[in-house]
């Protein structure tokens, strides 16, 4: 197996052309291998990785703790349920409707920002954390005087996606292959998943980029060098904020129905974790780290069956052992691989370095002598 | 007419006055330094310069008031600060450092042979190029922290406490190349505790004392000035 994928990195073409066909064969493969529901999770784990491709802008190279992540997510679906829904009885497009929402939350990005912009460390995280939670208690409460959100019932009958003549929310047959409504979002998100992975790469070589590594690592150092660090750290917010909302449009539009218990702070914290397991500031880290926080967790439900399976009943509630498994996941990551499963070149170097800084020191003290 | 003029400038932390306005100047291509013992003042000095703390008075940099402006502008105009404890980007790499340096500049072709000289004043991080800052000693870090000011081809270069944690050999390595620079014409304000070697390099000092100037003058007039010896040079 390690000679094959010797191979294969030495033929990159090829390596590229057998993960793009996996890729697309893989909503056929997972949905005869492990039954239809799958798909779904496949399409949740796109999602995942878009939300934490987002956040690892803020956090991962602005170096932004932002606790409240999921709040993006939330207007960007609450928009476009409300463009999209008997609810207001508008039934925009979603070629209008997903940008809009992703401009509503940069917008708010900005607004979170413009006043955390003094605060660091702990203190952002406590105000964004606020940030969070209030815009989920607003979603829960807004239902009178005047009813927008439609409080706790939150909002149905979300319109499916139709690009074109097709709805993205019915079986469709194409080529005489029959395509369920997950494997038709499927393909959409990992579209947009690869949209994502570009832009984010794109950013992180850029001259934005460096400007966002150097605040991160030293604020009054950068604008020393000239950055405007308050529009630079806005922009982290803002571009971050954007995904998020553009996930939750289409985390609306998949589900077809949104309701404020879908974003509490249980959510943001799992995107941090995905993050943090995969490898933070690391665009295949973070895609990693969703994936696996988003398949884990259902693969844990089994663990009821098993039980039932082996001694007769289910002694311990699978949802009770799955955090207590996560949470011990977590642990053993940050003990054994504390930069993440695939870390970013800098943090694997800042945690393997062979720094030894004395010796360093005697042969710079040489130096000076010489 | 002076590069840097300073009238009644004072910086204040809350309520806390730690400069009270005090006057000076540096002159083009002058390398002036700002001694004084701990916590006269010397470094409020530069950070209100580079507009990180609050500050009054009057400030001219080349004929442009810098009071109100925000830090990444004053940087624009041509001030580069070493801040102490040389504020390097850790996680980024040598090189990537000196690039930082050069963010607000366009011209990319003498970007590079700037880049050439700060490699020929620090063979040392030309060697290290492709390794962590944060890896770096603390000697190779202060060398990085200059070089990277000197990314910027900054108009007036601010050092704050170059020596500070350095072995005495290092030091000496790291003045040798302060006064390389200033001898390339580049104008410096050297803030520093250790007065011997400050006054040894520079063309003219100020000597503070509780957020004020006390003594200016030429360096040579400063190091034999009886009361500059026995308060700062241990004679």
């Amino acid at each position: 197996m390690p000679a094959a994928l010797r191979w294969l990195r030495h033929n990159p073409r090829i390596a590229f052309g057998l993960l793009a066909v996996l890729l697309v064969a893989l909503p056929f493969l997972v949905g005869a291998g492990l039954g239809r529901s799958w798909v779904r999770v496949l399409d949740f784990a796109l999602l995942y990785a878009m939300l934490a491709l987002g956040l690892n802008i803020v956090v991962g190279y602005a170096g932004l703790l932002d606790l409240g992540y999921i709040a993006f997510y939330a207007l960007g679906a609450y928009l476009y349920a409300w463009l999209g829904s008997p609810h207001f009885g508008l039934h925009l497009p979603f070629w209008l409707a997903l940008p809009l929402g992703a401009m509503l939350a940069g917008l708010f990005g900005v607004l979170l920002g413009a006043p955390t912009l003094r605060l660091r460390g702990d203190y952002l995280a406590i105000v964004t954390l606020g940030f969070g939670e209030i815009i989920r208690i607003f979603l829960n409460n807004l239902d009178a005087p005047v009813n927008i959100t439609n409080g706790p019932q939150g909002i149905n009958l979300i319109d499916p996606i139709h690009i074109g003549g097709l709805s993205l929310g019915q079986t469709a047959h194409v080529f005489g292959i029959q395509l369920s409504s997950p494997h038709l979002y499927y393909y959409l998100f990992l579209v947009l998943t690869l949209a994502t992975i570009l832009v984010a790469m794109r950013l992180q070589d850029s001259r934005i980029g460096r400007a966002w590594a150097a605040i991160r690592e030293d604020e009054v150092a950068a604008a020393a060098m000239g950055i405007n660090t308050r529009n630079i750290k806005l922009l982290a917010f803002a571009m971050g904020a954007m995904f998020g909302g553009l996930a939750g449009g289409l985390f609306a539009a998949f589900q077809g129905f949104i309701s404020p218990e879908s974003f509490n702070l249980m959510e943001s914290i799992m995107i941090l974790c995905m993050i943090v397991l995969g490898g933070m500031g690391n665009i295949p880290g973070v895609i990693l780290g969703a994936v696996l926080l988003t398949v884990l967790p259902e693969a844990l439900r089994y663990i009821g069956d098993w039980q039932r399976a082996m001694i007769g009943h289910v002694a311990v509630d699978p949802n009770d052992l799955r955090m207590l498994l996560f949470g011990l996941a977590m642990v053993v990551m940050m003990l054994y691989r504390p930069a993440g499963l695939i870390p970013s070149r800098q943090r694997k170097r800042e945690f393997t370095a062979e720094d030894s800084v004395a010796e360093q020191e005697q042969a710079s003290l040489y130096d000076a002598k010489a | 007419m002076s590069l840097l003029e300073a009238k009644g400038f004072k910086v204040h932390y809350g309520g806390i006055q730690a400069v009270r306005g005090v006057d000076f100047e540096v002159g083009e291509g002058e390398l002036v330094c700002l001694i004084g013992a701990n916590g006269a003042g010397k470094s409020s000095i530069l950070k209100g310069l580079m507009g990180l703390v609050q500050h009054g008075g009057e400030i001219r940099f080349a004929g442009e008031r810098l009071s109100g402006r925000p830090t990444h502008a004053i940087a624009r105009l041509g001030l580069a600060l070493v801040p102490e404890g040389r504020g390097i980007f850790g996680r980024l790499t040598v090189a990537e450092n000196l690039d930082m340096g050069a963010y607000s500049r366009r011209d990319t072709a003498v970007v590079r042979s700037d880049l050439a000289r700060v490699y020929r004043l620090f063979p040392r991080l030309a060697e290290r190029r492709t390794q962590l800052a944060g890896t770096l000693s603390g000697g190779e870090q202060q060398m990085l922290a200059i070089g990277r000011a000197m990314m910027a081809r900054p108009r007036l270069l601010l050092l704050d406490e170059p020596s500070m944690g350095l072995a005495p050999l290092m030091v000496q390595k790291i003045y040798q190349t302060i006064t390389d620079i200033a001898r390339e014409g580049v104008t410096i304000l050297l803030v520093e505790q250790n007065a011997h070697l400050a006054l040894q390099v520079s063309q003219r000092g100020y000597v503070m004392e509780s957020g004020a100037m006390v003594l200016s003058g030429s360096s040579d007039l400063l190091a034999n000035d009886p009361g500059v010896k026995a308060a700062y040079l241990g004679e």
